[in-house]
This record gives structure tokens, sequence and C-alpha cells, in this order.
């Protein structure tokens, strides 16, 4: 069984008859060469097949391919610029050393993207909530953590003690 | 690929109980994290799916005139942890909310897929349950309300009979006005983990005395639970930390607990009995009672 749906991956438009039994991991992979959404643990809990859809990030694994009908979709390859230079959450994870073999990094790179682009702050817990659906085995976190912070101009401090919390919270004031 | 046979989709309540009179076999897909993952793991074969997922009105979350909160099943987790109305009178449901999955699965799932799905470990249950949620179900002819205990009749099982669509979840005013709550997931993980054991507990005060408490209960037995017996006892008493660890001790006797690989059952009841009490402090604070912490 077939449908035919209408979405764009990256800006550029799509109009294909897709398989009702296939997966938009599978649509993006296999059919349209998107390769950089990974396949992991296929059940929606490794968060290597991430994508934003309209901005938001979801398992591409657990997503049927015709449910992308009218949206806009985000892959790992539409994020740098055009001409090739990374965006500045890609930079921040090479600077701080958050990649290594680099299985979970397009899911981590395009999830806090999108935390980037929701123009919403975040304490430290917040930033490790919102990353907690992707699983990395070779780095431990901290450097990946670190990486989000910088891309989103450091975490918002939640110790009233220390010297940066009431420097950080006039910032915020005065951007309200 | 999965093992999809047909697919169809409906755009409004009445088109999806047509759908389903038509052919009563279609399975119901929402957010499809369970669906999928059980179609992954060959439990669902040569599956006829019905989408309701471009139902738009059934994603509401309001509160009615009467003052009775209605969440729309097809709220995603996400939705009901944002939502301003849920965590304006029933918190209880947004600690839930944010305690399951991760982020992503959290932007897909939908609560009325948790309660469907029939789970004793659903994240929504035992808040539900504490709630006394009613489900509204409807069908091509007509519809019902069910209060939620009634809807879950074993492991995986509920009672959606061939033809219904659940199409709201209710909560009377009665059952969430005046109360303080909270909701305490215990996992070995803080994320993308299934509870070993879910606590939700409701507490209204009557001037220094427990007047009415409310303990539902996640993965202490076949179902989620309501700790009868223990709310019973507490009707009137004095609020003291000797009271509380009574409640605790008597929570246990409502729960089938059971040993599986995630916990034992001895592990599970020695949870039952803390956590409640856990739960029953903070519900006592957040009514407007002292903290004995």
């Amino acid at each position: 069984m077939f449908k035919k749906i209408s979405f764009t991956v990256n800006g550029k438009s799509y109009t294909l008859e897709v398989d009702v039994r296939m997966s938009l991991l599978e649509l993006l992979r296999n059919q349209l060469g998107y390769t950089g959404a990974k396949q992991g643990c296929s059940v929606g809990e490794c968060g290597a097949c991430s994508v934003l859809i309209d901005g938001t990030p979801y398992d591409s694994c657990i997503y049927l391919a015709v449910w992308a009908d009218g949206k806009a979709i985000t892959t790992i390859e539409g994020v740098a610029a055009k001409n090739g230079e990374l965006s500045k959450v890609q930079k921040a994870f090479v600077e701080e050393g958050a990649v290594q073999c680099g299985f979970c990094t397009p899911g981590l790179i395009l999830t806090t993207t999108a935390m980037t682009e929701s123009g919403n702050d975040y304490t430290r817990e917040e930033v490790k909530r919102e990353l907690s659906g992707h699983l990395c085995r070779c780095t431990g976190y901290q450097n990946i953590l670190k990486a989000a912070e910088k891309s989103l101009e450091g975490h918002i401090c939640t110790c009233v003690d220390s010297p940066h919390y009431k420097q950080q919270q006039e910032q915020l004031k005065e951007r309200q | 690929m999965y093992d999809i046979r047909g697919y169809y989709e409906a755009e409004t309540v009445r088109e999806a109980t047509e759908l389903l009179r038509a052919n009563p076999k279609l399975k119901i897909i929402a957010g499809g994290t369970d669906v999928l993952v059980k179609m992954h793991g060959g439990q669902l074969e040569d599956a006829e799916l019905l989408s309701i997922r471009k139902i738009q009105e059934l994603r509401d979350i309001r509160k009615l005139e009467n003052g009775t909160i209605a969440v729309g099943p097809m709220a995603t987790f996400t939705n009901v942890f944002n939502d301003q109305v849920v965590n304006k009178y029933v918190p209880i449901l947004a600690e839930a909310a944010i305690s399951m999955g991760g982020p992503q699965i959290r932007n897909i799932a939908t609560i009325g897929g948790n309660v469907c799905n029939g789970a004793t470990s659903a994240d929504s249950a035992s808040s539900l349950f504490a709630l006394n949620a009613r489900l509204k179900l409807q069908t091509f002819q007509g519809e019902r309300v069910i209060p939620i205990q009634e809807f879950y009749l074993g492991p995986g099982k509920v009672d959606l009979k061939p033809g219904e669509v659940l199409t709201d979840i209710l909560i009377y005013p009665e059952d969430y006005q005046g109360f303080g709550g909270q909701y305490i997931k215990f996992a070995m993980r803080e994320a993308m983990d299934i509870a070993t054991l879910g606590v939700a507990v409701l507490c209204k005060l009557d001037s220094g005395n427990f007047g009415e408490i409310r303990i539902g209960l996640g993965v202490a037995g076949p179902t989620p639970l309501r700790c009868v017996e223990a709310e019973e006892f507490a009707r009137g008493k004095k609020i003291s930390l000797e009271t509380i660890g009574e409640i605790g001790k008597l929570a246990v006797k409502s729960t089938k607990a059971r040993t599986s690989w995630r916990a034992s059952k001895e592990y599970r009841e020695h949870l039952v009995e803390e956590l409640t009490q856990r739960a029953l402090q903070t519900a006592i604070v957040r009514a407007g009672g002292v903290d004995f912490v």
C-alpha cells in the first residue's frame, strides 16, 4: 500500500509515493540518501536516528514515513552552511572534543540545535534532561554537556552562592 | 519495514468510529511509540492501522465551565508537561508526564496511548488513578464514561471494546480541588527507563487532620491500583509521623507485587512503604500542612 506525501528535507521539496510500511528513517536513508540519521536500536531508545520535524526532535525509526506529509524535516546534512562552514553548535562539539566514534553525534547536534533555536534558557539539569534521549557509548557525556552549554552560551546557574549567579540573573532580567 | 497490511487515516472522531464500525479489526495508532515497537518485536503482525493523528480536536487540554479538566487523549507527554491548566490544577499529572521516556519519546507519545496500552508501568496511570480520572469512550452509536479503575483489566488488557475510541480523559473538580500531591517515579535511570514503582499521592487536610488521601500505585500489581485500606485508615486521623508510617505499611496490603528482572517482590513492597510516606509528606506540605522533614 502506497500513499502520496509532500515534505521538505533541509529545505528541499519532495513529493513521493511512499510505502505505508516504511519508517521515516528508512525513507531518509535508503531512498533519499540522508545517511546522517543513524539506525541504532530501532525502538526509540538510543536517539541515533533523531531528526528535527518542524524544529522538534523525534526518533525517525518509530515515525512512519507517511506522517511526514506536510512537514519540514532537518537532518544533520542540513545543519552546516551551504559553503560548508560548520554551525555554532557543530563548532562547539568540535572544540569541546564531544565527538568520538560519531554515531550519536548527528542526533545530539540536532537536539542541541533545537534547544538553541527555541530561544529558551536552560539550567544545567534541564540541558541534561533535553539530551537524555541520546545514548553515547564513548565520551561519558561530560564533553557533550560542555558543548551543548557552549552552544547555549553557558547554562543558567542555580548555585545561588556563586558570583556568577547574580550576574546571570541580572542579564536574564534585562533580556526579558 | 513494519508489518503493516493496511493504513487508514481519520480526520474526525466520527470518521474514526465509522472506519472502526466497518472494520473492527483496525488497530488504532496514536503516537506509535508502543504500537510500532510491538511490531518491531513481532508481537503485532500483519496489522491494519487506523491513525488518529490528524484528529485535531483530540489534542486539546482544557478546563470546562463546570471545573472539569478534560485532557485530550492525543495530547503528547510534552504537551501535558507544558500545559498551564495541568500545571495549575493537576500538577501530579505534569510530574508523571516529564518522568516518561526521553524528550523525543515525550514529543510524540500520547497520554491516551499510554492508558490504552494497558501497562501497569504506564507513567500517567498512577496519577490518573489517584485523580479518579474518567474515560470517555465513543463508538459509532454512542459514548460511555467509565472510571479509569474499571478500564484496566489485566496486564496489557483494557476495556476498549471493538469500535471504541478514547476521546477524553476527564478529571472532576471534586477530585483535584483542595488537594496537594506528588508523583514519584522510582527507576534505575533518570531517563529512558521503565518504572520499578510509580507512586502518586493526593492529600486534603482538615484542620490538622487528614481529610482525604488517595494513593495510586503503578507496577505494584498486574494493573495500576489504589490503596483503599490505607486511604480509609487515614481519614480523620491526626497528621503525625506515626500515622504516616502506618499509612505506608497499610499501602503494602493493597499491592500484588511480583518478582521480575527489574526488582524482587520484597524490594517493591519496601519501595511502596517508603515512597508512599515520602510522597505523602510532600503532598501534606503542598496541601498547606506541616513539613516533617
